[in-house]
């Protein structure tokens, strides 16, 4: 059972839709006993840094997310990945969850729009079970203002938007994704389906 | 970089796709949840709905469609036409778009652009422009389906809307719509010239060179057709192949 962790932020829906398509058992859940009982769990986000770790501060769940990450898959989705790291700088400074050591901060690619909207390739980095299967020439859909700054040996695969763009990031059980693998096609619904295998 | 994006527009009337010319002789030519899924196979880049019925229940059968479509199909999904509140930003995301379309609405009421970005994000504020040449060597928007000119001028328009917040500009010309000749060129490029949000091409596609013809003489972020998809003249896949052989980044499918 993966537990997909909702505290209203973001259309969970769509990444819903994703794992009942790949027939992998999943809830939608802001309960702390179903993040305990479940084998892996999925952190969405759309929207801001600061309201987002607000209202997932407000379900109680961070300390069971912080305490299940030790002993489960975790993944972060867009801004759900932002979130694990340590601090983030969208309107002002603000705590993340701390599981990846780094910072997220605004993209200022010279000459290209913010945000990055639309189809961009994977660039393999670090070694990791969530990219098993990729090929040189796989596209994910990608849409963000903020990146994640932080150690090349925490990215699993990077884009390029104006500059290096960490895609894929990981440390521990905890992964995450800036882009929305549950928008991106056959790539995406591969990426989820290694995340139910880790 | 980014790659360019094919998208299939799917005109849709009480839930069967229709497809006009010139918007005007409407013919049935099928299911749009099908039809999403043959193009999700095909590598299509993102799913256009555009709804073209105008009564209430018609909206309620649209909703269906879009989230039918997006527990099967998982690339974006559009959707435009009859929507004129947040509320209707609202609900058409609910059923699992990823993006909303406006077109006349946002030129009545220009704020709406500003609160829907404010509330849902500039990423799924699409708008649609219908433009035709003017008389005095310009462009002026036209409204309704294109048939009501507001004597707007297309780069005043332009400008305002990325300030609002748009995320994305689709524009159709009235000049090349449904004449199959090519995209309008020098329409995209006067309004690729003076925003940086991406600009969608639509309106004149009748042939596979017509699609590397935008990318390579213009700035556009994707191309949108219809009816060339629609009447299996073309898969997105072979454009897709076609564009690879021509350099043209594009995903794979």
């Amino acid at each position: 059972m993966i537990a997909v962790i909702d505290y209203g932020a973001g259309n969970l829906f769509s990444v819903q839709n994703a794992l009942n398509y790949l027939n992998l058992p999943n809830i939608v859940t802001n309960k702390a006993d179903d993040l305990r009982k479940a084998e892996r769990i999925i952190l969405p986000g759309v929207g801001a840094f600061p309201d987002a770790m607000r209202m997932l501060g407000e379900t109680g769940l961070i300390d069971v997310i912080k305490e299940e990450a030790e002993k489960k898959p975790l993944m972060g989705i867009c801004l759900g990945m932002q979130m694990l790291f340590e601090k983030g700088f969208e309107f002002g400074e603000t705590d993340g969850l701390g599981f990846i050591p780094g910072t997220v901060e605004l993209m200022t690619p010279p000459d290209l729009a913010i945000p990055q909207i639309g189809w961009n390739k994977l660039e393999m980095n670090e070694k990791h079970k969530l990219m098993d299967g990729l090929d040189e020439d796989s596209y994910v859909y990608f849409v963000h203002s903020y990146m994640a700054v932080c150690d090349s040996k925490n990215v699993a695969s990077y884009t390029d938007y104006g500059g290096k763009v960490p895609a894929c990031v990981f440390s521990g059980n905890v992964c995450g994704c800036q882009f929305h693998p549950e928008k991106s096609g056959e790539t995406g619904l591969r990426i989820l389906r290694n995340f139910a295998e880790m | 970089m980014l790659a360019k994006r094919i998208i299939p527009c799917l005109d849709v009337r009480n839930g069967k796709v229709v497809k006009g010319v010139n918007f005007e002789g409407v013919k049935d030519v099928g299911d749009p949840v099908e039809l999403a899924i043959q193009y999700n196979k095909q590598g299509a880049d993102e799913i256009v709905f555009y709804d073209i019925t105008a009564s209430h229940e018609g909206r309620g059968v649209m909703l269906d469609v879009v989230r039918e479509t997006a527990k099967q199909v998982f690339v974006p999904l559009c959707v435009g036409g009859g929507i004129a509140t947040i509320d209707d930003f609202r609900d058409t995301l609910r059923a699992g778009a990823d993006k909303v379309s406006i077109n006349s609405q946002a030129v009545k009421n220009p704020k709406l652009i500003s609160d829907a970005a404010e509330v849902f994000g500039s990423q799924c504020v699409v708008i649609g422009i219908d433009a035709k040449r003017n008389d005095k060597g310009g462009y002026s928007v036209f409204i309704n389906g294109g048939r009501l000119d507001m004597n707007l001028d297309l780069g005043d328009w332009v400008k305002e809307i990325e300030e609002r917040g748009a995320g994305e500009i689709c524009l159709n010309s009235i000049d090349t719509d449904g004449v199959r000749g090519g995209f309008d060129i020098e329409m995209l490029n006067f309004v690729c010239s003076r925003v940086k949000i991406p600009v969608i091409a639509s309106g004149g596609c009748g042939a596979i060179n017509h699609f590397s013809e935008v990318f390579e003489k213009t700035n556009s972020s994707a191309a949108l057709a219809a009816s060339l998809f629609h009447f299996g003249e073309l898969t997105v896949g072979e454009v897709k192949d076609y564009l690879k052989g021509k350099n043209i980044a594009v995903r794979g499918v």
